[in-house]
């Protein structure tokens, strides 16, 4: 029968053995890691905002905001020629296997310029069809307003609105419209803010 | 004890296999197994993790004392998760976009830590190596023989999206077997795993017992 402390110190030797191992590891791998996180940033982007109107980087040019509920978003602003363009931020609405998290992107008049699903646990098969994967569906808003339809037509169809809902589905695209029209509101409200340059 | 490579390649892909002999490490085969691509990069991941830890709780097996081994064997298992985890995010892009959530999960998967209870605890370091490659292998082979039956019937597809995870090469292996919305959804929800995985055992036993083989208890063979 060993003593103890022996116990202590082989379990003490293989935590500081591979605690370092892990810290190395981290230190190694930081750089690259941030690099990539900014790249899928940079392509979910490009999906929402076209590289047609904008000269800049809109990763770079962000500027933090508090959305409606009080969380800090950062708003990705579009420059060309020293002025703002377009922004993208992203939007946040509630579907059938909770939060949808969507990219908007929007032109300095209140124009989709595009939406994109960038995580949701929807069911595969029904609800993930707002991916532009599966289906076109989410192409549709690109170009609409809030005047363009009217704002009681922001609805699915169930709901009097102009949006189709799937066939054994109408939860997660009614959240899909309810975000995307919250955040049009959100860009009419705070527009100055979002596109001044200072 | 006389090392049979033999013996230990027929354990870790059929006699005991993880999935289907001992059904171990049931939390990954049913959360990965919605496709035969899923489930692949998830038994890959698997398979490395146990090769490596294999291979060291074998080379430090005289310095673990009998009372701590447990915290050091999951010690080992996670540190060499944390080191996958950190390597393929920062150089396997675009794999561990497809993998990236569920590479954590080996941790929680029982059967690393059986083998190196097991296994590797009283072996020497090469034999060690070799069971944690066969048993990843073997358990590889299952998880993507689940996802292919549910993907099949689910979804109509085989290996759908294999490119991401395997390079632009194996884009031929991406089939179409029904055509699209004819699938049968059940079969890549939660309930569809434990039927796939079910009926699959039921297959796996019938033909043991065709060849004449003893059936052994799940388990069994690893006490």
């Amino acid at each position: 029968m060993k003593p103890s402390w022996i116990h202590a110190l082989i379990l003490g030797v293989f935590c500081t053995g591979f605690g370092a191992l892990l810290a190395f590891t981290n230190v190694f791998t930081e750089e690259p890691i941030q690099l990539r996180a900014v790249e899928d940033m940079q392509n979910s982007l490009a999906q929402v905002i076209p590289p047609a109107i904008h000269d800049n980087s809109p990763v770079k040019d962000a500027i933090d905001m508090t959305n409606d509920e009080g969380k800090p978003i950062k708003v990705y602003r579009a420059i060309k020629d020293g002025k703002v363009t377009g922004v993208a931020y992203e939007i946040v609405g509630i579907g059938y296997g909770g939060e949808v998290h969507l990219m908007l992107g929007v032109d300095t008049q209140g124009n989709i310029l595009g939406v994109r699903a960038t995580a949701h646990h929807e069911t595969p098969g029904l609800g993930d069809k707002i991916d532009a994967a599966k289906t076109s569906w989410i192409t549709k808003f690109t170009g609409l307003s809030l005047g363009a339809p009217p704002v009681d037509k922001w609805k699915v169809k169930k709901d009097g609105g102009q949006f189709d809902q799937f066939s054994g589905a109408t939860i997660t695209p009614r959240g899909v419209v309810k975000a995307v029209r919250t955040g049009l509101e959100f860009f009419a409200e705070h527009k100055t803010q979002m596109v001044e340059l200072h | 004890m006389a090392t049979s490579y033999g013996r230990i390649m027929r354990d870790g892909l059929w006699d005991s296999n993880g999935v289907f002999a001992m059904l171990l490490g049931m939390c990954p085969t049913m959360a990965m197994t919605t496709s035969a691509t899923n489930g692949l990069g998830m038994g890959l991941a698997t398979a490395v993790v146990m090769a490596a830890s294999g291979l060291l709780v074998a080379m430090f097996r005289s310095y673990i004392t009998q009372e701590v081994r447990i915290p050091v064997y999951i010690l080992i298992v996670a540190a060499m998760v944390t080191l996958v985890d950190l390597t393929m995010n920062a150089w396997m892009h675009e794999l561990y976009k497809v993998l990236g959530l569920f590479i954590p999960l080996i941790v929680s998967n029982c059967l690393p830590l059986a083998r190196l209870e097991a296994f590797a605890a009283k072996e020497p370091v090469l034999p060690s190596l070799c069971d944690g490659i066969f048993m990843g292998i073997g358990f590889t082979l299952s998880l993507t023989v689940i996802g292919a039956c549910r993907e099949i019937v689910g979804s109509g597809t085989l290996f759908a999206d294999a490119h991401l995870l395997l390079g632009p090469v194996f884009q031929f292996m991406e089939v179409r077997v029904f055509p699209q919305g004819t699938g049968v959804l059940v079969a890549i929800l939660p309930p569809g795993g434990f039927l796939a995985a079910g009926l699959l055992l039921v297959v796996k036993r019938m033909i043991d017992v065709a060849c004449g083989k003893e059936i052994q208890m799940a388990g069994a063979h690893s006490v």
